[in-house]
């Protein structure tokens, strides 16, 4: 493969950006300057609608890729972005003053806000739940959101079905994708982790399907409506105030508890096998680790989360429908997994509020946010690879004992 | 419903829809092969050959063009061209910056890539779903039976050829030429491959741009098929095709082909007697199936594991 040109002619910037542009043009042109339009039932072409703002967007982003000139300068900067270097008394300066954050909120916040705080904890549990699964155990699951939904439609049907109150219907929203999780990666965890992605997408397709096409059961496209909000001994079911209240509480209390299950399953030796068999699988096997035994695992408890999260949104939204739970809503979580640097749960929550919040925030220019969303996503993972927080700090160090000295 | 007629009529169909699987699904085996990463935007990549291909029709109907040969040799050069940049300018941006990334990395920029994509082509073209008068319009009957008539449109016909050829043309590549032996030795060790003197980023591009033109096929064939695209067509098609590519076996181009035409069959036997609702589940439960019996799929071969 010769080319034509003198290679230090082709290596130099300006051939580059020429290149580059040459590029960019052919790439927009049909689409900036030709748009088929509809005129009295025959189509044809409107040549010229000129749209600069979409121009320059893309020209930013083109050359924020680095495809322009060497990015490498600025990729470095990326990379050595201090990564939330703090110290432990700072940590817990932040944690303190987090928590109360978190628990006066509900008391100086209007009620959209305070709704959109509920759904940013609901998400952030369920990315913690994913974490366990895609950051732990290095299982790529593009069907978690098949969980989720499971989940939510248990306890919808449940309570609307047959009045079951939301804590009795609780553990059966664990239960069921639990089974479900176990029934799918019994047979397909000993398989590559690459098959696994694409049998989970099936299977969250599979799903989707059956709550579309079973309308006797399921209420079809339709989904399902009034669904009872929960009460906790009488309290959260006398006024819209109070129910949002119960609703925030309940999504911090379970976003807590998530976030200590995390924390313990990390040092437990589940969790050490964990990360061993995402590093080597190989090695990880030789040493000892039962792996098709410690995949289904993480399957099935980060399964078990996911449905309890869904069996909460079922609950806030008071509505659910296979709407909810398409395949953008899995690549949202695994955005703000692997965003979040791929088993850090402040990472994961900091991506999760951006995701969640930000499209919320920016609604006043709506037909570009998510234009914005996938060229921020792409360039995030140009510029720092390993998501925000990359450090990969061993979760067992050795500890000498006391007077021996360390070396 | 059991009658001959009808069930051949619904294979030739099946066979059609398997053809269009199999045209993507070679653009995924083929990445796959050599990077060794599933290209997730890929399904996007025939959603915008499928608009070039809109584009061009209409663009030629308005320059006056009547002749029918000339209108379909337009499209598909014009798709053809461009989709390809659209592969390079993909794997630039999104792939090459991150060949020592984690594993997962590509995968989020290839998911930022089809929204990308997705959002661009709804705000250029707008959201409604777009819909086009049958081109070539012409049925043959190939033959009676029981009083039903088994025909076989012109447009199949083009698409059986076009498949055909584009097959034929990348096996031919990819086994006679210097490039393809390049690209066979990239997908069986990538660093020797750059020790022995070949251009690895330039492979990967080139490959990309194939696979790009094979979705382009089928974005021009969806275009005369069915007529009807939408921006957000490019998901589930693309879905379907990886299924098919991991199917037949990932990796091998006569398994990506034999997986979509299978997945096709499948498909459209399946509508035919069971009814539309549940052919995805028949679709994705053959593929659960298929991939417990045989892991690498019906035409590939076992991997060995690498230390």
């Amino acid at each position: 493969m010769r080319s034509f040109l003198p290679p230090r002619l082709l290596a130099s910037p300006c051939a580059k950006i020429l290149g580059w542009t040459l590029v960019a043009a052919v790439l927009f042109f049909p689409f900036f300057v030709l748009q088929a339009v509809d005129q009295n039932g025959v189509m044809s072409l409107a040549a010229f609608t000129y749209r600069p703002y979409l121009l320059a967007v893309f020209g930013v982003f083109l050359a924020l890729c680095g495809v322009f000139f060497l990015p490498a300068p600025l990729r470095a900067l990326g990379q050595s972005c201090p990564d939330f270097a703090v110290s432990d008394v700072q940590k817990k300066g932040l944690q303190v003053l987090l928590v109360v954050g978190l628990l006066i909120l509900p008391l100086v916040s209007n009620r959209a806000e305070l709704d959109l705080a509920t759904v940013v904890l609901l998400s952030i549990a369920l990315a913690w739940g994913m974490t366990i699964v895609v950051g732990y155990a290095g299982l790529l699951d593009l069907g978690y959101i098949a969980f989720y939904a499971v989940g939510a439609y248990a306890y919808a049907l449940l309570s609307t079905g047959y009045g079951v109150s939301f804590w009795a219907a609780l553990p059966l929203c664990a239960l069921l994708p639990a089974v479900l999780a176990f029934l799918v990666g019994f047979p397909i965890l000993r398989l590559r982790g690459d098959y696994f992605a694409i049998v989970t997408l099936g299977f969250a397709e599979i799903v989707r399907t059956l709550l579309i096409n079973a309308q006797s059961i399921t209420g079809g496209p339709n989904g399902v409506a009034e669904i009872p909000r929960p009460t906790l001994f009488g309290w959260g079911a006398a006024d819209l105030d109070e129910r949002m209240m119960m609703l925030y509480v309940l999504a911090l209390a379970w976003a807590a508890v998530v976030y200590g299950l995390m924390r313990r399953l990390r040092v437990l030796p589940l969790g050490r096998a964990w990360e061993a068999l995402r590093e080597d699988e190989i090695a990880a096997r030789s040493l000892g680790v039962n792996v098709h035994r410690m995949k289904l695992s993480a399957h099935v408890i980060g399964a078990m989360i996911a449905g309890i999260c869904g069996a909460f949104f079922a609950a806030k939204q008071g509505f659910v429908s296979p709407e909810s739970f398409t395949f953008l809503d899995t690549a949202f979580l695994l955005a703000m997994v692997v965003l979040g640097g791929m088993g850090s749960p402040w990472g994961v929550a900091l991506a999760a509020i951006l995701i969640v919040a930000l499209p919320e925030v920016s609604r006043s220019f709506a037909d570009y946010r998510m234009l914005f969303f996938g060229m921020v996503m792409v360039l995030v993972m140009i510029f720092r690879p390993g998501g925000f927080a990359t450090a990969r700090r061993p979760s067992v160090l050795y500890k000498p004992a006391s007077g021996e000295q360390p070396s | 419903m059991l009658e001959l007629g009808y069930f051949l009529q619904q294979c030739l169909n099946g066979l059609s829809l398997g053809m269009l699987y199999g045209l993507i699904a070679l653009g995924y085996t083929m990445v796959y092969g050599i990077v060794g990463m599933i290209n997730f935007a890929h399904g996007e990549i025939f959603m915008i050959s499928a608009f070039l291909a809109f584009l061009a029709f209409v663009g030629l109907q308005d320059a006056g063009v009547m002749s029918i040969t000339l209108c379909v040799l337009g499209m598909f050069l014009f798709s053809m061209a461009i989709t390809a940049v659209y592969g390079y300018a993909l794997e630039a941006v999104a792939y090459k910056p991150l060949r020592s990334a984690p594993r997962l990395a590509p995968l989020i920029t290839a998911i930022g890539m089809s929204i990308l994509f997705q959002n661009f082509v709804q705000l250029t073209q707008g959201a409604q779903v777009k819909a086009l008068p049958p081109l070539l319009t012409g049925t043959n009957v190939l033959g009676m039976f029981d009083h039903f008539a088994v025909t076989l449109s012109d447009t199949q016909i083009v698409l059986f050829i076009s498949t055909v050829v584009t097959a034929v043309v990348l096996y031919a590549v990819i086994h006679k030429t210097p490039l393809g032996r390049a690209q066979r030795a990239c997908a069986q060790d990538a660093k020797m491959a750059s020790l022995l003197g070949i251009s690895v980023n330039r492979v990967i591009a080139i490959t990309f741009m194939m696979g790009a033109v094979g979705a382009a096929v089928a974005g021009v064939m969806v275009t005369l098929y069915y007529g009807v695209l939408d921006f957000y067509m490019g998901f589930l098609v693309g879905m379907k095709a990886f299924t098919a590519a991991v199917l037949g076996g990932i990796g091998s181009l006569e398994g990506a082909l034999l997986g979509g035409v299978l997945l096709g069959l499948i498909e459209t036997l399946w509508s035919a007697y069971f009814g539309a609702d549940y052919k995805n589940v028949a679709a994705f439960g053959v593929l659960i199936f298929v991939l417990m019996v045989r892991p690498s799929g019906l035409l590939g071969r076992p991997t060995l594991e690498k230390v």
